[in-house]
């Protein structure tokens, strides 16, 4: 049993959970283990069929682009999703939202079950969830002034009588911090950073309590980046928003989620509270990508200086890698990781890393830490995958 | 500790400044912005006041015939010289105060009588079949586009089976038999301008349309897919919100540039047919068959002809600076 000892909490990481970081009440930045969840992910799952060409389309396949994707966003509170393009992490904000209907899996929001409803059965719950879209380019209407896009919500919903509508407005720009007279210009009259804060305003219209924001920042300029980023946590404390925050690096996601998972060709593989993931990250990818941010003290990834440089293209989520997705990129790969898929593992209160061989950078250990013959059996029970909210540590029970 | 602390820290931004708009810009919209890029654009604006005189005078003429300015069939047989073959007996073409582009060899009809009021024809002929074309290819186009799946592909086919047509072959075999049937449903008889004139902006409208549904139809495959219309089904609108009010709004301006392009068009092939002998016949002139009457006469009197093919290639040319103006001003990319 000893070879599993890596997947034993070590105790001081708890400590660490329950020690808040600073006394600043930044209650969004902070994690609240109690935190009633606003959105509970299970198994997610989306399958896009993939047509052959011709006049008789049959499906040759399936994009894996989700595959089987769990967590929490707790009220309030705010989680991280990166990952590589096309690891599907914008896929599994559009399956929250419900702009798609997943394959399977389950949405449970604030007790309700979505992922099976209907477009009419979800009309109430749109005024709940809403979405910050990555390029406000494309994101608003040229054909419309600002004060349509941003009230258009109101009057869809009739929440206010059409004179109420445009005072709302005004208030709502000025709360993104854009000139509530500029209620009748038009997108094209605005930098790409005050764009994003009409998206911003348009997705606080209705007063949701959970927002997706799918790499809001990513398409702007870095100056105006740490702009938008500040608004969005102002915006979050100030109204009480839970927050999928999905990015592609792990530099962003630093500075404003207390929680983060990381995501690889349609699948967790790692999910930590941030001071665990930027300190004692257990999976070679995120390992690899925190390697990427500039500051993150390097002492934290094992005292290495270099970079972690990832070779290879993500496979194609059609046909992806047996067993584990990331072994055709990973250095430490070894049979075992072609012929059984590593479960992702509960590791430390709120640590979970699915791989054979986790272990702090440097410290991998060397026979698999998924082998003892409760794990592998566990491994090979398809239930396990769903399960893994329940278990609560690695070591086998009874072990 | 520390290191958690730093990153609960706001982000500084202090010294970042948001981009400012250039003053231009506010306050208009994109319309306006459009309506200015084309008029600081030179060639476009003359291409605009070509086809803006074309138009006017293709709206006067008609009232100037009336009112016994043009006379576009009154023969001047005394101007022609008969031993020469009836070519005009004075030099270029026989012009005079009276006659300023001279007058027809064989008739002695006012030249430019012929042309101004050949504008009109031609000119109606042109917009009645772009209007058939960009009406059918629009709406094949939006339903295409929106609908998807079995609609779009039978569309798809449909588009591709009139490309793949011999349609000036068609045009050609039918014509007869067409004008025939045409004139059944007209007044007057299968001899009339209006039979002939029908027939040929029905074939040409017919074949017309494809690449304009092509067009639409891909523009509003990529309308669908912005992000705008994801933000509206998240409110929970409507198709017929997403159709009508964010979709629809976007696509006046491919259709007109389209209309811009398809009228040129038309004009070229009006004078092609007349040569073949299909469309208006004389005595009603058109561009088309006054240059095709004027073709036996290129080498005896050159100025007969070259007055027709001038004004078709001024107005062709024109129409396309225009609709490549329009694109140019239109294009959203050009909204920075
Ligand atoms: N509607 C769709 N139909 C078919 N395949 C899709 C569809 N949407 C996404 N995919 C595929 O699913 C995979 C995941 O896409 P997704 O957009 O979720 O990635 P992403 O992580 O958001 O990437 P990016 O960082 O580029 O935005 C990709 O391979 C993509 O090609
Ligand atoms: S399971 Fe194997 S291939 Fe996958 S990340 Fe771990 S070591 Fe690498
Ligand atoms: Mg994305």
């Amino acid at each position: 049993m000893s070879h599993i000892d890596v997947a034993v909490p070590d105790p001081d990481q708890s400590a660490v959970l329950v020690q808040v970081p600073d006394g600043t009440g930044n209650a969004a930045s902070q994690l609240d283990p109690n935190a009633r969840p606003v959105l509970t992910v299970k198994d997610l799952q989306m399958y896009f069929p993939v047509h052959s060409g011709g006049i008789i389309r049959r499906t040759v396949g399936h994009v894996q682009a989700v595959d089987g994707v769990s967590f929490q966003v707790p009220a309030g509170g705010s989680v991280g999703l990166v990952g590589e393009s096309g690891c599907g992490k914008s896929t599994t904000g559009r399956l929250i939202t419900r702009l798609y209907k997943p394959t399977a899996g389950s949405i449970n929001f604030e007790g309700t079950e979505i992922a099976e409803m209907s477009q009419r059965q979800l009309m109430p719950l749109r005024r709940e969830i809403q979405m910050i879209f990555q390029d406000p380019a494309t994101s608003l209407n040229p054909r419309h002034t600002v004060g349509a896009i941003v009230g258009a919500p109101l009057l869809i919903h009739n929440v206010l009588p059409k004179d109420k509508v445009l005072p709302r407005v005004q208030e709502l720009l000025e709360i993104v911090g854009l000139n509530p007279e500029h209620y009748n210009r038009y997108p094209h009259e605005f930098s790409g950073g005050q764009r994003q804060r009409i998206g911003i305003a348009r997705a606080l219209t209705l007063q949701p309590k959970l927002l997706v924001a799918d790499e809001p920042v990513s398409a702007l300029d870095v100056s105006i980046q740490a702009q938008v980023i500040n608004l969005l946590q102002d915006v979050q404390k100030e109204f009480g928003i839970g927050f999928l925050f999905i990015a592609h690096d792990l530099a962003i996601v630093r500075h404003f989620c207390p929680e983060v998972a990381v995501m690889y060709l349609g699948k967790i593989v790692e999910i930590a509270d941030r001071e665990t993931l930027y300190t004692r990250a257990h999976h070679p990818y995120t390992q690899a990508l925190l390697s990427a941010v500039p500051d993150v003290k390097q002492a934290a990834i094992g005292g290495r200086r270099e970079r972690i440089r990832l070779t290879g293209d993500v496979p194609s989520p059609i046909n992806p890698p047996s067993g584990c997705r990331f072994r055709t990129r990973c250095w430490l790969a070894q049979d075992i990781c072609a012929q059984v898929e590593p479960p992702l593992m509960q590791i430390g209160p709120r640590h979970k890393v699915a791989c054979h061989f986790a272990g702090e950078l440097g410290k991998h250990p060397t026979t698999p830490v998924t082998t003892s013959p409760a794990v592998a059996a566990a491994a090979s029970d398809p239930g396990f995958a769903s399960t893994w909210f329940e278990v609560t540590t690695g070591q086998p029970t009874g072990g | 500790m520390s290191q958690s602390e730093s990153q609960m820290e706001r982000l500084d931004t202090a010294d970042m400044v948001d981009v400012v708009d250039p003053e231009a810009v506010l306050g208009k919209s994109p319309t306006q912005l459009a309506l200015g890029r084309f008029r600081r654009d030179k060639l476009s604006m003359v291409s605009f006041v070509v086809v803006a005189v074309y138009t006017i005078g293709a709206l006067l003429a008609p009232l100037l015939v009336k009112i016994g300015f043009l006379k576009p069939e009154l023969q001047h047989q005394n101007l022609l010289n008969v031993s020469l073959g009836s070519i005009p007996k004075t030099h270029f073409g026989g012009a005079s105060w009276s006659h300023p582009l001279g007058v027809v060899p064989g008739t002695g009809v006012d030249v430019m009588s012929r042309l101004w009021y050949g504008i009109t024809f031609s000119l109606t002929i042109a917009l009645a079949a772009s209007l058939v074309a960009i009406v059918i290819g629009t709406v094949l186009g939006i339903v295409s586009g929106f609908a998807g799946g079995i609609v779009d592909a039978v569309i798809g086919r449909l588009v591709d089976l009139t490309l793949s047509f011999p349609q000036t072959l068609m045009l050609l075999a039918l014509s007869s038999a067409g004008v025939v049937a045409c004139a059944k449903f007209l007044p007057g008889s299968a001899s009339d301008p209006l039979a002939n004139g029908f027939y040929e902006v029905l074939v040409l409208g017919l074949f017309g349309w494809p690449p304009i549904t092509r067009l639409i139809r891909g523009q509003v495959l990529t309308i669908r897919e912005r992000e705008f219309v994801e933000a509206a089904r998240l409110f929970g609108a409507s198709k017929g919100r997403i159709y009508f009010k964010e979709i629809l709004p976007n696509l006046w301006a491919p259709v007109l540039v389209s209309f811009t392009l398809t009228m040129p068009a038309y004009i070229s092939a009006e004078a092609a047919l007349s040569y073949l002998g299909v469309g208006i016949h004389p005595p009603t002139p058109t561009l088309g068959n006054v240059l095709t009457d004027s073709i036996n006469y290129s080498v005896a009197d050159f100025s007969y002809f070259f007055y027709p093919a001038l004004l078709i290639a001024i107005v062709v040319v024109s129409f396309n600076l225009l609709g490549d103006g329009l694109r140019d001003a239109l294009d959203p990319k050009a909204d920075r």
